[in-house]
């Protein structure tokens, strides 16, 4: 299995890079559009403003390239943070006020993203450290070998709200429940940093690269 | 629950470790490359390493160093020193480091918060903060240049313009505190936490658990970051989180695999 990283200019790219060789997974940086079609699954990682990401992956021909390999050949896809939060249908970040129906993101996964203020978490924000993360129990796979309560590596301010209930595979709470992880079939997020989780997230990577479909 | 992360701080001159008193007397402590690799090793929550010598130069960063620092390091890693431009987080981001540590460049260009926080997310944006208490005694001053050069802000609305500008976490370190392990300052850091929203992390001053413990209940703290502790005496991040633990402070738990959490 080829696993390629996407690389559209922003991103903690070294560390997923280093995550995926400790887990003796060789992995291809992808940082045109057009090389996609080289690997056999990707892994978006992300890291800034969801306004930012969505233009380059706009500008750099992403978009059709991603709905190309992943939706008609159905390749394994995992989006992590920000890259989670562009598998979305829109997204509230940056919209100055709520009249505006939200950037669009790539809605493989239908749902929008919206800030953890307006869900109504009065704590601190960012969100950031390790929180427990629950799977819903019905869904096999994606964290296989991952005891309920594993604390992951969370650093956000917005959060992921699926059209699908069901496509919410594992969620955190601070203050509110909070999705900590999507997928339908062979489309998987994260909104915390497996890459960044140690051990636990190494399990996690581990499970994507093993076995996506399942 | 969100855990209470316990940090250590590198700092970094020249060939390897330092650990100062009041950012001074800096002692060797030893490279940094094993420093990271045993933290990672014993599952420390996040790592903060600051070149605290970069300012002085106008030299790219070390981006090669960084690249070598991070190959071990699999918990989140926070880098600094130095950081002028916009260009050189990305650089420190595909190098390894997951977020970057803005203290003196932002007194003199403060739109590069403004900058990084909107292309890299506030999420990627530490600002630390350096203070000495104002010789009138009424509350703290801002130093740069690793604690050199009087800024002439005062910490309350300088902590204030960084959030806005979009810093994610503030780090807020006593000058005075700083090696001493007398313990952390505990009124600078509620005044911190009082005046912001966002998470705060305690450095400067810890010598023993307890101080941990206050710098958390009775401060406010999110996280607490240390040096000289973990440097100097027998006490581990590990030690630590179990002290916090023991006083009901909700820390994490190590992952060891095989369906098991300890």
């Amino acid at each position: 299995m080829r696993v390629g990283v996407i690389d559209y200019g922003v991103g903690n790219l070294g560390s997923v890079v280093r995550a995926l060789e400790e887990l003796r997974v060789k992995p291809i940086l992808i940082t045109r559009a057009i090389d996609m079609h080289t690997v056999d699954s990707f892994i978006m990682p992300g890291v800034g403003s969801f306004s930012d990401c969505a233009k380059l992956l706009g500008d750099g021909g992403w978009i059709q390239a991603l709905r190309q390999e992943v939706l008609v050949e159905s390749k394994p896809l995992l989006g992590i943070c920000l890259g989670m939060q562009l598998l979305a249908t829109t997204s509230i970040e940056g919209v100055a006020d709520n009249t505006s129906n939200g950037l669009a993101g790539l809605n493989f996964i239908p749902g929008r993203v919206e800030s953890l203020r307006s869900l109504g978490c009065n704590l601190r924000v960012p969100h950031v450290g390790w929180n427990e993360v629950t799977s819903n129990t019905s869904v096999n796979g994606t964290f296989d070998g991952i005891p309920d309560g594993t604390d992951f590596y969370f650093v956000h301010s917005y959060a992921f709200v699926p059209d699908n209930p069901t496509h919410v595979v594992a969620t955190t709470v601070y203050d509110i429940p909070v999705t900590a992880a999507v997928r339908c079939g062979h489309i998987w997020g994260t909104q915390f940093h497996p890459e960044k989780s140690s051990r636990a997230g190494f399990q996690l990577l581990r499970n994507f690269i093993e076995n996506p479909t399942c | 629950m969100l855990k209470v992360r316990v940090i250590p701080t590198l700092l970094w001159k020249q060939v390897g470790l330092v650990k100062g008193v009041g950012f001074d007397s800096w002692r060797r402590v030893g490279p940094v490359l094993p420093a990271v690799k045993v933290y990672n090793q014993r599952e420390v929550d996040e790592l903060i390493l600051v070149d605290i010598i970069a300012h002085q130069s106008s030299d790219e960063l070390d981006i090669e160093s960084i690249d070598d620092f991070s190959q071990d390091c699999f918990v989140p890693f926070t880098v600094g020193g130095g950081i002028t431009r916009i260009e050189q987080v990305q650089k420190l981001l595909r190098a390894g480091a997951d977020k970057v540590c803005v203290n003196t460049a932002a007194y003199s260009n403060p739109e590069l918060l403004s900058e990084i926080a909107k292309r890299h997310g506030t999420q990627c944006l530490v600002a630390s903060i350096d203070v000495r208490k104002d010789s009138l005694g009424a509350g703290w001053q801002c130093f740069s240049h690793a604690g050199k050069m009087p800024t002439g802000r005062e910490i309350i609305s300088w902590a204030r313009e960084i959030e806005d500008r979009g810093a994610g976490e503030i780090l807020i370190t006593s000058i005075e505190r700083d090696g001493t392990f007398q313990g952390y300052d505990l009124a600078l850091i509620e005044a911190v936490v009082r005046a912001v929203g966002v998470p705060v992390i305690a450095s400067g001053g810890a010598g023993n658990y307890q101080h941990m413990v206050d710098a958390v209940k009775q401060a406010g703290a999110s996280a607490v970051a240390a040096a000289s502790i973990f440097h100097f005496t027998e006490q581990t991040p590990a030690g630590a989180k179990a002290a916090m633990q023991a006083a009901g402070i909700p820390v994490r738990s190590n992952f060891i695999g095989n369906g098991r959490i300890t």
